[in-house]
C-alpha cells in the first residue's frame, strides 16, 4: 500500500491523521480511494478532473509529471506540495532506499 | 586551454572561452532591442496614473488622428479568458489574471498597470499618442503592505477571489499553506533558549540591465513570429497562445540573446501586444520599455513579514521551529510564499515545526521570479534567528549550523530524505577558508556567516547533435543562455564526442526548431539540458558505430567508441576517427544526427553557506564589505569559471538586498523611485573581489554529478549581511534595506539606551 | 520642410553623416538612424553606463547627448574597438576572464575601460573601480570584470614597453 502524506491543512479531514495507507496504481486513484475514506478531500486536490495546477505531487522523491495519471507503486511514498511557478518547481532527489 | 583536469575529463572542468563571447564583446551580438524589419513601427503603452482605480472610460480618437498613429489597442481586443489557474507547461497560469495583467480591463490594480497600446511610426509619436488618450478613473484606495491587505475591512482588489480558509468572504488572501511536523508543544519545552522575533523584507527588483523587449510579426496567413529576449521561449508561445487566444502551432517564438533575466523574465508582458499591433497595422511592431515601466510595471519580487521563533537546547540543538510567513504577491496571485515555506529552515534537521504561509495580493506590480524565489526572505529571518540562538548557546555559528545541519537520510522539508547532499561541506569550506581564519581588527566592524538551500529544477528539454561533414558538431538546445550555459553544453559534446571544444558549435534554437524545452531557470538547464545534450551526443554515437560497422562490413555490436575514434573490436582494422568517416557519411547512409528529449528525474538542491566581513560607519550608517567569501555546493563544475560566476554574481544581488534596494511607494501608492539613481543596485565600488569556493560533491541522480548552480548563492546575502552588522555594532537589523538612514536611527537609538541607563539606576 | 539636420562626426575612425530630429538622442542616433546596436540602453537616465561612448576621447553616456550634438565630433563606440580581427587587450581578456555573462552591459564597460586605460596604464584595483562605478552589471558581481581590467593594462605596460624598447 502506497504512504499518503496528508497536507496539514487536510487534515481536518482525516481525523487528524498524518499519513494514510492507500491501494491505487496512480495519484488519481489513491485521490478517489482517499476522498472515499475521508469525503471532500478530493475537492481541494482537484479541479476539472485534473489535478490543480497550483498542487505538484512528489512519488518517490521525484515530482510527477503525469498529474492524477502518475504512476504510484506497491511501497511508495506519496506527497502533495504546492507547485512553484514562474521559474522552478522544486524537484526532489530521488529516494532509494 | 585543453589541459585535463585530473578527475577523468578532458574538456570538463576546464576554462575555455566561451563561443558567443566574440559577438558579445564586439557588439554583434543582437538582444531583443537589436532586432530591427523594414516597415517595422514602434510601440508605446499608456500606464495607470493610480495605484487603485475601476476603469469608467477610454478614449482614444483623439490619439488615433495623430499623424503617424497606426492603431491602438485596448483589453477589449483581447479575448475574454478562463477564470481558473490552467498548466502552462509545468507552471500554472490564470490566463484571466495574466491577460489583465498585460491590458487591465475592469480595473487597474498597481501604478504603472498596462491599459492602452499604441503602435506609430516612431517612437516619440508614439509616446505622444498615449498622452493624449483619455481614460475616466473612480480612484479607490490602495493595498500597499500584507499588514493593509490582511485586516478587516482592507480594499478588496479582486472582487471574485476565495480562499479555502475563508468560504464565499472577499479577500485579498489568495492562499493559505502550511506544513506541520512533530509535536510543536513539546519541542519547545524541551528547548532552554527560545528566540522570537518579526523580519520584513522590502520589495526589491531583479535589476536586469536590459529592459523588456518584444518585436511582433503577424503575417496574413494567421502565422505569428515573436522576437523577444526572454527566458523561455517555449513559455512564451505557451503564455501568447493563451492571452492572444490563437493556437500555439501558430506562434513562433525566436529568442534573442538576453540582458539578464534572473526569472523576471519568464512571464510576458510586451509579446502578445507586438502580435496584436502587428495585426492591426499589417506591419512588425517593436515594444520596448523604458526603466521606469521595468520598474513599475515588471514583476519584482515579493516583500513580506516573516515571524520567526526557534527554540534549541543549551548545547545547540534546535528543538522546534514556528514560523508565521505572508508575501507581497501584487496585483494578482502567485508569490512565491510556498517556495520560502519549504525552504527557510531545510538546511536544519528540525522534527517539531509548524510554518503558516499566506499569499496576499496587494496594489503592487505582479511578482515574478527572482533568483530562489522566496528563499532570500525566508533566510533573512531563520539565518538570523540561527546567529542569535548559537550565539546564546555560546557556540560558533559555523558548528551550530554543522551540528543541526541536513545531511544524506535527514528528512526534507516536504518529501522524502535527502539524499546526498553539501551543506554541511560548504560549512566547513567556509570554516577552513583562509577569509574565516583571519583575524578581522578595527572598530565597527564584524564577521558573520550565513546559509542557504534552494531545490533546483529539472523539467524538460531538447537536444540535437549534429555531426557535420567535416567532422565537426553542432549542438542544438532551446535553452537560452542566461549565464554561459552555450559553453557548457558544447563541452559535454565535446567531452562525450571526444572532441575538442572548438570544434563544436552551440546553437539556441527558435520554438519551431527544436523540441518542447523549459525556460532556463529554476538551475536547471545545465542539469537538464546537459542531459539531453548528452544523451543526444550518445544517441550520435550510437549512430556512428553503425555506419563505421557498416563501412567495415561487421557488426554494430564489434564497433566501439573509444576517445574519439571509433574501434573494431578484435584485429585487422585500424581505428577511424569522426573526421576520417564524416566526409562519408552522405555515400554511407545519409546524415548523422544525435537527438534526445528528456525529464530528467534525480535533481540535485544546491547550498551556499557565505561569510562577510563589513565595516559600519557609525556616523552615517554606511555599510562597507570588507570581504566576502562563498561556498556552494556545485556537484560538477563543467565550466568553473561560469560557477564562479554565478556565486559571484548572486552574492551581489543579495548585497544590494541587504544594503540598498527597495521600492518605495508614497501614502497613494505611486512608486518614487523609478530610476536607477534611487533604485540603488550595488555598483563597482560597493563590493571587493568576491572569493569563491567550489565544493563538488557530485548529484548521485546524474550521470555526471550536476547540481543546478545559478539561484542558491543570493539566498544567503540579506541574512549574512545583517549577522555581520551585528558583530560590528552590537546592533540587530530585522528589516531589509539595512540602508544608511536606518542604521543610522538603530546606532542613535541605541546610544540613547545606553546613555538612559545609568540615569535610571539613580 | 524636414525636421531633419544633416550631422557630419567622425565614427569609429571614419567620416559619417546621418539625419537626426533635434529630439533624438545620441544613442537613438547610433542604434536605430546608424544602425550600430552594440552601444545598449539601460536606463536613459545615465545611470547605468550601459549606453557609455567616448566622445573626443571622453566617456559619455550616449543617452545624455542628442544626436545634433554630435556636429564635428570623434566618437569611438564598441564596435571600433577591435583593430579587424585583432580584438583590444581588453576584449581579449574580458573573454578570458569570463567577465561577461549576459553581455549587455559589457560594451559600456569596454569603453569607459578604455578611457581609463588610455589615460592610465597602471591603475590600482581601487582606481579601476572607481572608474567604473558608472557602469553597472546585475550579473557578475564586477570581480572578474576588475581582474580582466587590471590583466589588460598589464599586457598593454608591456607592449608599450616592448615598443619603447624597439624605437631605442
Amino acid at each position: 500500500m502506497a504512504t499518503v502524506s496528508i497536507p496539514s491543512l487536510l487534515r481536518k479531514y482525516t481525523g487528524g491523521r498524518e499519513r494514510a495507507e492507500v491501494r491505487g496504481r496512480n495519484v488519481g486513484e489513491l485521490v478517489a480511494e482517499l476522498d472515499r475514506q475521508f469525503p471532500g478531500f478530493a475537492a481541494h486536490l482537484i479541479e476539472a478532473g485534473e489535478l490543480k495546477p497550483s498542487i505538484a505531487v512528489s512519488v518517490d522523491g521525484e515530482i510527477g509529471t503525469a498529474g492524477l495519471l502518475e504512476p504510484v507503486g506497491e511501497t511508495s511514498e506519496v506527497h502533495f506540495l504546492p507547485a512553484i511557478g514562474g521559474g522552478a518547481n522544486p524537484d526532489r532527489n530521488s529516494s532509494r532506499f | 586551454m585543453a589541459e585535463s583536469t585530473g578527475n577523468g575529463f578532458k574538456v570538463i572542468g576546464t576554462r575555455p572561452i566561451r563561443p558567443d563571447g566574440l559577438d558579445k564583446v564586439t557588439g554583434r551580438a543582437k538582444f531583443g532591442a537589436d532586432y530591427a524589419f523594414p516597415g517595422m513601427l514602434h510601440g508605446k503603452l499608456l500606464r495607470s496614473p493610480h495605484a487603485h482605480a475601476k476603469i469608467k472610460s477610454i478614449n482614444y480618437q483623439k490619439a488615433l488622428k495623430l499623424p503617424g498613429v497606426k492603431a491602438i489597442v485596448t483589453a477589449k481586443d483581447l479575448p475574454e479568458t478562463a477564470n481558473r489557474e490552467e498548466a502552462a507547461g509545468e507552471l500554472a497560469v490564470n490566463p484571466h489574471y495574466l491577460s489583465r495583467n498585460i491590458l487591465a480591463r475592469e480595473k487597474v490594480l498597481y501604478d504603472g498597470h498596462a491599459i492602452a497600446a499604441v503602435a506609430a511610426t516612431s517612437p516619440h509619436i508614439a509616446e505622444e499618442a498615449v498622452r493624449l488618450i483619455e481614460v475616466e478613473y473612480e480612484v479607490l484606495p490602495p493595498a500597499m503592505t500584507v499588514e493593509d491587505a490582511m485586516k478587516p475591512g482592507a480594499p478588496i482588489l479582486l472582487p471574485e477571489l476565495r480562499n479555502a480558509d475563508e468560504g464565499d468572504k472577499q479577500t485579498n488572501i489568495a492562499r493559505h499553506i502550511q506544513f506541520k511536523l512533530g509535536d510543536l508543544e513539546a519541542g519547545f519545552k524541551a528547548a532552554d533558549f527560545i528566540v522570537e522575533h518579526e523580519y520584513k523584507t522590502a520589495m526589491v527588483h531583479q535589476g536586469y540591465i536590459e529592459p523588456h523587449n518584444a518585436v511582433g510579426i503577424w503575417n496574413p496567413d494567421g502565422q505569428a513570429t515573436i522576437y523577444c529576449s526572454t527566458q523561455g521561449p517555449f513559455e512564451v508561445r505557451q503564455f501568447s497562445s493563451q492571452v492572444l487566444g490563437v493556437p500555439v502551432g501558430k506562434i513562433k517564438v525566436v529568442p534573442a540573446e538576453i540582458g539578464g533575466g534572473f526569472g523576471g523574465k519568464t512571464v510576458i508582458y510586451l509579446e502578445p501586444l507586438s502580435v496584436l499591433l502587428s495585426q492591426k497595422t499589417g506591419h512588425p511592431v517593436k515594444l520596448v520599455m523604458n526603466r521606469a515601466e521595468v520598474l513599475r510595471a515588471s514583476g519584482p519580487t515579493s516583500g513580506s513579514t516573516i515571524r520567526v521563533k526557534m527554540g534549541a537546547t543549551r548545547d545547540g540543538k534546535i528543538t522546534a521551529a514556528q514560523i508565521w510567513m505572508a508575501y507581497e504577491a501584487g496585483a494578482f496571485p502567485g508569490s512565491p510564499v510556498g517556495a520560502g515555506a519549504m525552504t527557510i529552515i531545510a538546511p536544519y534537521n528540525v522534527e517539531n515545526r509548524m510554518i503558516d504561509a499566506y499569499d496576499v495580493v496587494v496594489n503592487r506590480p505582479k511578482i515574478a521570479s527572482y533568483r530562489a524565489p522566496g528563499s532570500s526572505n525566508a533566510a533573512f529571518a531563520s539565518e538570523s534567528v540561527i546567529d542569535e540562538l548559537a550565539e546564546k548557546c555560546g557556540m560558533d555559528p559555523l558548528e551550530f549550523r554543522i551540528k543541526n545541519g541536513s545531511r544524506e537520510g535527514t528528512p526534507q522539508p516536504v518529501g522524502p530524505p535527502f539524499r546526498r547532499i553539501g551543506f554541511i561541506e560548504t560549512c566547513e569550506a567556509i570554516k577552513n577558508s583562509d577569509h574565516y581564519k583571519s583575524k578581522l581588527v578595527g572598530p565597527n566592524r564584524g564577521r558573520g556567516v550565513a546559509s542557504g538551500f534552494w531545490f533546483n529544477a529539472g523539467m524538460s528539454s531538447s537536444a540535437m547533435v549534429n555531426i557535420h561533414a567535416d567532422g565537426t558538431a553542432s549542438v542544438v538546445t532551446g535553452s537560452v543562455d542566461i549565464g554561459g550555459s552555450r559553453a557548457s553544453m558544447a563541452m559535454i559534446a565535446a567531452e562525450v564526442l571526444g572532441m575538442p571544444m572548438t570544434d563544436v558549435r552551440a546553437i539556441i534554437a527558435d520554438t519551431d526548431s527544436i523540441g518542447h524545452t523549459n525556460l532556463s531557470a529554476g538551475s536547471r538547464t545545465t542539469f537538464a539540458t546537459g542531459t539531453a545534450v548528452y544523451d543526444a551526443a550518445h544517441d550520435a554515437i550510437r549512430q556512428l558505430k553503425e555506419r563505421a560497422a557498416k563501412v567495415w562490413e561487421k557488426k554494430p555490436e564489434e564497433v566501439d567508441f573509444r576517445d574519439g575514434k571509433l574501434v573494431a573490436k578484435g584485429n585487422g582494422v585500424a581505428p577511424m576517427s569522426i573526421k576520417e568517416l564524416a566526409p562519408r557519411f552522405a555515400r554511407t547512409g545519409g546524415p548523422i544526427s544525435g537527438r534526445a528529449a528528456v525529464t530528467p528525474r534525480g535533481v540535485g538542491p544546491a547550498f551556499a553557506t557565505t561569510c562577510v566581513d563589513v565595516e559600519v560607519d557609525p556616523e552615517t550608517g554606511k555599510v562597507q564589505i570588507l570581504r566576502c567569501t562563498v561556498a556552494q555546493d556545485a556537484g560538477r563544475a563543467i565550466h568553473p569559471s561560469y560557477v564562479e560566476g554565478q556565486m559571484q554574481g548572486g552574492t551581489a544581488q543579495g548585497v544590494g538586498w541587504a544594503l540598498n534596494e527597495e521600492y518605495f511607494y508614497d501614502a497613494n501608492g505611486i512608486l518614487r523611485n523609478t530610476g536607477l539613481l534611487d533604485y540603488r543596485m550595488p555598483t563597482c565600488l560597493d563590493l571587493p573581489m568576491i572569493e569563491t569556493i567550489i565544493v563538488e560533491v557530485p548529484n548521485p541522480g546524474h550521470p555526471l554529478g550536476i547540481r543546478g548552480v545559478g539561484e542558491v548563492s543570493i539566498v544567503p546575502g540579506p541574512a549574512v549581511v545583517a549577522n555581520a552588522i551585528y558583530r560590528a555594532i552590537g546592533v540587530r537589523m530585522r528589516e531589509t534595506p539595512m540602508s544608511p538612514p536606518r542604521l543610522l536611527k538603530a546606532i542613535l537609538n541605541k546610544r540613547a539606551a545606553e546613555e538612559a541607563r545609568p540615569a535610571a539606576a539613580h | 520642410m524636414s525636421r531633419n539636420t544633416l550631422i557630419e562626426a567622425t565614427l569609429n575612425g571614419e567620416q559619417v553623416e546621418f539625419l537626426c530630429e533635434p529630439r533624438q538622442s545620441l544613442l537613438e542616433c547610433l542604434r536605430d538612424v546608424l544602425e550600430l546596436t552594440g552601444t545598449k540602453e539601460g536606463c536613459l537616465t545615465g545611470d547605468c553606463g550601459a549606453c557609455s561612448v567616448l566622445v573626443d576621447g571622453k566617456v559619455v553616456c550616449s543617452c545624455l547627448m542628442l544626436g545634433v550634438e554630435a556636429q564635428g565630433r570623434n566618437i569611438v563606440t564598441v564596435e571600433g574597438l577591435a583593430d579587424g580581427p585583432r580584438l583590444h587587450p581588453l576584449q581579449q581578456k574580458f573573454l578570458e576572464h569570463a567577465s561577461l555573462q549576459c553581455g549587455i552591459c559589457t560594451p559600456g564597460f569596454l569603453i569607459a575601460s578604455k578611457a581609463l586605460l588610455d589615460g592610465n596604464l597602471n591603475p590600482s584595483e581601487a582606481e579601476v573601480r572607481y572608474a567604473l562605478a558608472g557602469n553597472l552589471c546585475r550579473c557578475t558581481g564586477y570581480d572578474k570584470i576588475v581582474r580582466a581590467v587590471l590583466d589588460a593594462a598589464k599586457v598593454m605596460r608591456e607592449s608599450a614597453g616592448d615598443r619603447r624598447a624597439a624605437n631605442r
